[in-house]
């Protein structure tokens, strides 16, 4: 039960940056790597501002920020100085970690400007109505990430978001038709590092600090999110898309949760296990084709 | 309409392998004019085309529409007065999105994108009533994904797109090479159709010199970077593939020897 709950809330948590990791690679199809920069960046400045005393909700909402302009620097290095996308990911990722230590004063802040007993958080008007902190942090998280998700299918409805889903397709196509396809991208990287910085300062949140070496491989942890998602729901719309990759998130959670369970393993082996999770996903078409033609040979 | 003047572009100039690929070429167009252009591979029509769609820019010279110099405008910025389909069918439209998609980005052609939905219900009827024209089908399947469209359809789904809304200028860069005589017979049909119906000024590249003499009002071949000919009205009505032969031999002082430009 316990591992089902945290493996929940963290997958409520992750599905947030994951939907950014979509917006990257499967919707504008640039593999931004910022998004490993912005988690942090997300976490960093919540710790950073919650620690200080500020407002939890307003220091969200600065993290959100902060995760936007890392999108904006990775946007502006692709599209402007016409550096390939996934090395502007790169350089942003990279800047990101001097400027998250920056931001946190030392590697690593936790969360208790209340003394020791109490941390205080975006969940804790919820466990002051009398919730449990991880029921708090489950509903709480829940409630974000259908508003995300609602608002963001929303704007990739409007003239805006379809010219963003364009760029995505056929760049060449999206300006005969007389857009801007740099506003585009940098835009689209701005919404999705956006996502990731608030999943970076909900995680922060939920475990009670920040730390500089928290989001390496938060890309494989999106793409992981994802491409579960694809693989066990093959979503065609762009709001069945959002829902399976919120459920492939909580779902990639209790895959780690349960490979973690068995006695052998230790809590560092999850970037491995994360690995081959993604790994077989990736397979996962090649091993049906093959598996049908197997079947098929046996029946004959 | 179009003002084309002086056009001189050199690419990779410096190295051995610099070209002049365009050489003080110079043109206009009048309003409602149909011009095919032809000539051998590497004669420049593609540049040409695309100095004029703003993918590239010239090294000297203007281009203007309407009066409107638009030599250093952006592409996305000029794009408001040109229509254009590509030769790939697949450069025209976004495989990903629905028919109706397509066509609504391609409405919008010349606005700025806001926050209203990207399509309206009054819209669809006029995009219904626009595809039935095509006589492909495409009416009843607005919410198709283009990736399920055959290369015919596509283009000719690019060439509504290109002309939803009225452009100034179309630019047509032999938008049938890539499809079968039978579908690129069908598609330059209703291309006729379509700038005919709407009296579009029209620069339209072809390989075939039968379709050159066929369409249009007027028709122009390059050579190396400068165009040899410009008939219009009775005079081009009157050439033939033969006349258009020698022409080439004598203004470039050698044999055809260009099969794309032979006969198909
Ligand atoms: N981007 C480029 N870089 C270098 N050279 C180029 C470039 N684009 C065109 N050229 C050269 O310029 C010349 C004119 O090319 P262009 O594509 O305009 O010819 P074309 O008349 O359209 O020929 P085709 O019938 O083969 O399409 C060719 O020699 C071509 O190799
Ligand atoms: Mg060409």
């Amino acid at each position: 039960m316990l591992i089902i709950q945290g493996a929940v809330s963290l997958g409520l948590i992750f599905s947030l940056m994951a939907i950014g990791v979509f917006l990257s690679f499967r919707i504008l199809k640039m593999p931004d790597l910022s998004v490993e920069g912005s988690i942090i960046l997300g976490a960093g400045m919540a710790a950073r501002l919650v620690a200080g005393g500020v407002n939890p909700f307003l220091a969200t909402a600065f993290a959100m920020v902060i995760g936007c302009l890392a999108g904006l620097v990775s946007g502006i290095l692709h599209t402007k100085l016409k550096i390939p996308g996934i090395l502007s990911g790169i350089l942003t990722m990279v800047a990101s970690y001097s400027i998250v230590i920056r931001i946190m004063g030392t590697s690593n802040v936790p969360l208790l400007p209340h003394g020791p007993q109490r941390v205080v958080s975006v969940f804790t008007f919820l466990t002051d109505a009398g919730l449990s902190r991880p029921n708090a942090i489950i509903l709480f998280s829940l409630v974000i990430v259908i508003v995300a998700s609602s608002l963001l299918y929303c704007f990739m409805g409007t003239e805006f978001g379809s010219a963003i889903r364009a760029t995505g397709n056929n760049q060449q196509m999206v300006r005969a038709q007389g857009i801007n396809t740099d506003v585009m991208i940098i835009a689209c990287l701005m919404l999705s590092n956006g996502l990731v910085a608030l999943a970076g300062a909900l995680w922060a949140q939920q475990q009670g600090f920040a730390s500089v070496d928290m989001g390496i491989g938060t890309i494989v942890v999106g793409l992981a999110s994802v491409i579960i998602a694809e693989v066990l729901f093959r979503p065609r719309m762009f709001w069945t898309s959002l829902i399976a990759i919120v459920i492939g998130s909580i779902i990639y959670r209790l895959i780690i949760a349960l490979a973690l369970s068995v006695d052998f393993m230790r809590p560092t082996d999850l970037r491995l296990v994360t690995a081959i999770i993604v790994t077989i996903a990736l397979c996962m078409p090649l091993i049906r084709e093959k598996g049908a033609k197997i079947f098929a040979r046996r029946v004959k | 309409m179009l003002n084309i003047e002086n056009i001189h572009i050199t690419f990779e100039p410096g190295t051995p392998i610099e070209k002049h690929a365009l050489n003080g070429v110079s043109l206009s167009l009048e309003r409602g004019d149909y011009v095919t252009v032809i000539g051998g591979n590497g004669a420049g029509k593609s540049t040409l085309l695309n100095i004029t769609a703003g993918t590239l820019f010239p090294d000297k010279g203007m281009v203007s529409v309407d009066g409107v110099n638009i030599t250093h405008m952006p592409e996305y910025k000029r794009a408001q007065y040109l229509g254009r389909v590509f030769q790939d069918p697949r450069r025209g439209t976004a495989t990903d999105m629905s028919i109706e998609e397509n066509l609504a980005l391609a409405y919008r052609r010349g606005k700025t994108r806001g926050m209203r939905w990207h399509i309206n219900n009054k819209e669809r009827g006029f995009y219904q009533e626009r595809l039935a024209t095509l006589e492909l089908g495409l009416e009843n399947r607005l919410s198709d994904k283009v990736g399920l469209l055959s290369g015919g359809q596509r283009q000719a789904l690019s060439l509504l797109m290109a002309t939803l809304k009225e452009p100034k200028v179309l630019l047509l860069d032999e938008h049938t090479a890539a499809l079968d005589p039978k579908t690129a017979k069908k598609v330059l049909e209703l291309t006729n159709k379509i700038v005919n119906k709407y009296n579009l000024t029209t620069m339209m590249v072809t390989h075939n010199m039968r379709d050159a003499l066929k369409n249009g009002n007027r028709l122009m071949m390059m050579y190396e970077g400068n165009i040899i000919l410009d008939v219009k009205g009775e005079e081009k009505a009157n050439l033939t593939v033969q006349d258009l032969l020698k022409m080439f031999e004598t203004a470039s002082g050698e044999e055809m020897a260009s099969d794309r430009m032979l006969l198909t």
